[in-house]
């Protein structure tokens, strides 16, 4: 082809040469397959063309040696296709635990981020290099998909629950953001900027500009508003579970079952309390569902993630800000995040 | 007396000449013909429409798309273009076309049967896919639907303010014509097979369409309620799939895919069987491996059922249960490869014949083997990851519905042309046409490959300036592919009129149907055929198998 029609992306994260050399192997082996069945079709075609009206060639039955030579050989290249992008697949899941978090959220026709220390962007996302970034994924309304082709990752955003993305962006630069999932009709508009910066300039970022309260000191404020806190409290006159150090936790549920605290499980227990209810507790909590916007709930649960026991025995925990501050872009508040999501 | 024997003579004479064509005129012998030949004459002229109507729509797509911004129609045109090309397409077209044209034609010939088992079932299918028909159309001329083919939820149910409903229910209608063909010819083939065609005698091509109506029976009910929910969930709010309501998204594309999926292979595996009668009869051989291309149609009919997962690795869907059906979706592709190279092998020292039909023959094998080995690309979880939703995936359907499903229906249209209407067609226009199609094709698609590598996404409206040069060149390609299309439109019309007339069998071909006169009469065979050899049995002596 000539210069000037563009072969191959950007690649800027962990994930993208990685990627890229199982496309290349896959491509090298589709070339490969495609000459030999063009060459033996145009060969044989050729070669064995009709000359007289009258011809009847031999009949060939088959031949069982050459039907398992084409059916092993393909098993074998698939199962080594299989093995190696099911591993790539896992890493893709597998969120480093150091990963510093933001949350995102998609509406018709915008993609809106929340920094834990209150940053919020509409359509741009700004991210330093070499730290992995964990993306909290939820739509308030219909299905989007997080694409940035330059890090070789997609996740839909689904309404009513979460998914998430990681990826460490390896390239300073500005890399293009798209909704891969049809959303109607400014769909083609619903795309974005991904901007990796080297990490003082992104702490300077983080550091200039209205920051206005973190994420967790918002959802604590939401929480004392919808008067979360008139049951959900340290104390004996509690009605609901204390919520200190229940992130990342498990939990020991009415029916006998256990789950592990994560975000999606916070934001099921608000919308849909009485999906899973805490053993021990009655199901009298009335559900938020339609009361709290999506990105009021991501901050409602990165309150509740902020929640630390407390260290030593004294009075209730008082303002939470300093927990929900983070110190840099690696830190996290609360413990580890899952692992992996939903496995 | 010599008067007498006279008489007689010019009798049968008539009746010789009579044929399922001229046995009776008038628009009333037509619409109320219950003759397959007949049925698949009328849905010959119904799928050409809604491939016209379909194809009107990517030219509008491919124009949009020459420049970046989103400038000759309203991104909410835009997006009820695609969806209309999408639901024709697919509902309308490439799902019917091969089995209702080609196979209600040829079966009962094939397997020398008078009928297809239910005759009036027949019509009442072309009766339902027109009913359909005009329910599309209907929701087309009201202003469209935009929801694209796929009618995801919940935007399709909550947010879409275009014609949902009644696209909704002309596929659900249409859905019911595919139901009766299949149980038609599953039946027909069960039953009605001439003396002495046992099962491992049957054409390939008939192989194919029992494959293909088994999927048809078994999924075509799944979709059926899919769509009906999602009319009941738009119009009442039952919750189904709105997480507002405790319901799931994902539920519906579960649901859908769990017949969208084996659809493929609906839409695919008569190709394949015409593709398997082309290469035999073009090279005048014994199909290589019959028993292996046989079953490799039921394998992908069965496993086929169980890939649908591939279209969800980003959705949410566990895992785990993406490793599955990743698993299971490389397996469905080992069939298929084994096709290929046993239609390449039965070219071997064979007597090939380079006319149109072998043209198009060989357009699928390369088409459909390029379009196959990206199907592994989108099977790669990892790789998958990217490319879904890209203009990658959109390349890769469009190889195998295109470059295959509509390259095996055209070749196969110009094979029993001269079976079906008494005329040859023209050669040395129709080898052109072959060509031009290929060469556009290709140039439409192959560097949609590339667009969706670059990360474009599919149904978008406006798209950023790089994306442009590949663009530019599909569009240019699909120039000259619709002016390939229009070039048989034109000349098998005319050679309906002023073709040549066809002997019974101008190809020289084994097969039932090439045994009756062209066209055939309306009882199909004067008398009852037996079958006492096996499948394309060409050569004089005996078949060899080679170690």
């Amino acid at each position: 082809m000539p210069p000037g029609i563009p072969l191959f992306p950007d690649g800027a994260s962990t994930m993208a040469p990685r990627v890229d050399a199982l496309y290349l192997f896959l491509v090298a082996l589709s070339a490969f397959f495609s000459i030999i069945i063009f060459t033996a079709v145009i060969v044989f075609a050729v070669r064995f063309r009709r000359r007289s009206e009258g011809e009847r060639p031999p009949a060939i039955l088959g031949s069982l040696a050459l039907e398992l030579v084409w059916t092993l050989v393909p098993l074998g290249i698939v199962a080594v296709i299989f093995v190696w992008s099911t591993e790539l697949f896992f890493s893709m899941h597998r969120v480093p635990p150091e990963a510093m978090e933001v949350y995102v959220v998609g509406k018709r026709w915008m993609w809106k981020a929340q920094h834990l220390t209150g940053q919020r962007e509409i359509n741009e996302l700004h991210v330093p290099v070499g730290v992995p970034v964990r993306l909290l994924l939820t739509s308030e309304d219909v299905i989007h998909s997080f694409f940035v082709p330059a890090f070789r990752v997609k996740k839909d955003a689904l309404p009513g629950r979460y998914s998430i993305l990681w990826f460490e962006a390896t390239r300073p630069g500005k890399y293009h953001l798209f909704c891969a999932e049809y959303c109607g009709t400014k769909h083609s508009a619903m795309i974005g900027t991904v901007t990796v910066m080297e990490p003082a300039a992104f702490q300077a970022w983080l550091s200039g500009g209205a920051a206005g309260q973190s994420l967790a000191s918002a959802g604590e404020k939401l929480f004392q508003d919808l008067g979360c806190a008139t049951c959900h409290r340290p104390d004996t006159l509690a009605r609901g579970p204390n919520l200190e150090g229940l992130f990342g936790n498990p939990v020991r549920l009415a029916d006998g079952g256990a789950i592990t605290a994560d975000e999606s499980y916070i934001r099921e227990s608000i919308v849909t309390p009485s999906a899973k209810v805490v053993a021990g507790f009655q199901p009298i909590m009335p559900t938020y569902q339609g009361l709290v916007a999506e990105e009021g709930l991501m901050q409602l649960v990165a309150y509740v993630r902020s929640l630390q026991r407390p260290a030593v025995a004294g009075g209730p925990p008082t303002g939470t800000s300093v927990q929900g501050a983070p110190a840099g872009p690696g830190a996290s508040p609360g413990p580890a995040p899952p692992g992996q999501e939903r496995p | 007396m010599s008067d007498v024997n006279t008489a007689i003579d010019a009798a049968r004479l008539r009746r010789a000449r009579l044929n399922y064509l001229n046995v009776s005129y008038g628009v009333k012998s037509w619409l109320l013909t219950i003759d397959h030949k007949r049925i698949a004459l009328l849905y010959l002229a119904s799928v050409s429409i809604m491939f016209a109507v379909g194809g009107a729509f990517a030219v509008a797509i491919r124009l949009e798309l020459v420049t970046p911004p989103g400038d000759l129609v309203q991104s909410e045109t835009y997006n009820k273009l695609f969806t209309m090309h999408g639901v024709v397409m697919v509902f309308f077209f490439l799902i019917p076309a091969i089995p209702a044209v080609l196979g209600n034609f040829l079966i009962p010939l094939m397997i020398g049967a008078r009928d297809l088992a239910f005759p009036r079932i027949n019509l009442l299918s072309w009766y339902l896919y027109i009913l359909g028909s005009a329910f599309g159309v209907y929701s087309i001329v009201n202003g469209g639907v935009d929801t694209g083919w796929t009618f995801y939820v919940p935007y399709s149910t909550l947010y879409s303010n275009s014609n949902v409903v009644t696209t909704g229910i002309a596929a659900f209608i249409i859905r019911f014509s595919s139901i009766l063909t299949g149980l038609n010819f599953i039946v027909t083939i069960h039953k009605m097979r001439a003396p002495g065609l046992t099962w491992f005698r049957l054409p390939l091509f008939v192989w194919a369409h029992y494959a293909t109506s088994i999927i048809m029976v078994l999924g075509t009910p799944v979709i059926a309620v899919t769509l009906l929910s999602v009319i009941v969930e738009r119009t009442l709010h039952l919750g189904l799939f709105d997480p507002a309501l405790g319901g799931d998204p994902v539920l519906f594309q579960h649901l859908f895919w769990f017949y969208s999926h084996p659809a493929v292979y609906i839409m695919i595996l008569p190709a394949m069987g015409v593709i398997s009668e082309l290469v035999t009869a073009m090279a005048r051989k014994r199909i290589f491996g019959y028993g292996v291309v046989a079953m490799s149609s039921m394998g992908i009919a069965i496993v086929g059922f169980l890939v649908w997962g591939h279209h969800m690795f980003v959705s949410g869907q566990s895992t785990y249960a993406g490793m599955i059906f990743s698993a299971l979706s490389f397996i469905v592709a080992i069939p298929s490869a084994i096709k290929v190279f046993n239609w390449t092998a039965t070219l071997y020292k064979g007597s090939v014949s380079m006319q149109t039909p072998m043209l198009y023959a060989m357009g699928f094998i390369g088409l459909f083997t390029i379009g196959g080995l990206t199907g592994l690309f989108l099977a790669a979880m990892g790789l998958d990851v990217h490319v879904h939703d890209t203009y990658f995936v959109v390349a890769h359907f469009h190889y195998i519905m295109v470059g295959g499903t509509i390259m095996g229906y055209l070749g196969g249209l110009h094979f029993w042309w001269p079976k079906m209407t008494g005329r040859m067609y023209p050669e040395w226009w129709a080898r052109v046409a072959a060509a031009v199609v290929f060469i556009g094709f290709n140039l439409t698609f192959f560097p949609q490959f590339v667009l969706g590598y670059l990360g474009m996404p599919r149904r978008y409206h406006a798209y950023v300036d790089e994306f442009q040069v590949l663009n530019v060149m599909s569009s240019a390609g699909a120039s000259i592919l619709g002016f390939g299309y229009l070039l048989p439109a034109i000349y098998l019309i005319w050679s309906m009129r002023y073709g040549p007339v066809a002997v019974a069998n101008p190809w020289g071909a084994k097969g039932l149907e090439w045994q009756t006169p062209s066209p055939p009469p309306p009882e199909n065979f004067p008398v009852q055929p037996v079958v006492v050899e096996e499948a394309y049995d060409y050569a004089p002596e005996k078949g060899v198998v080679v170690v």
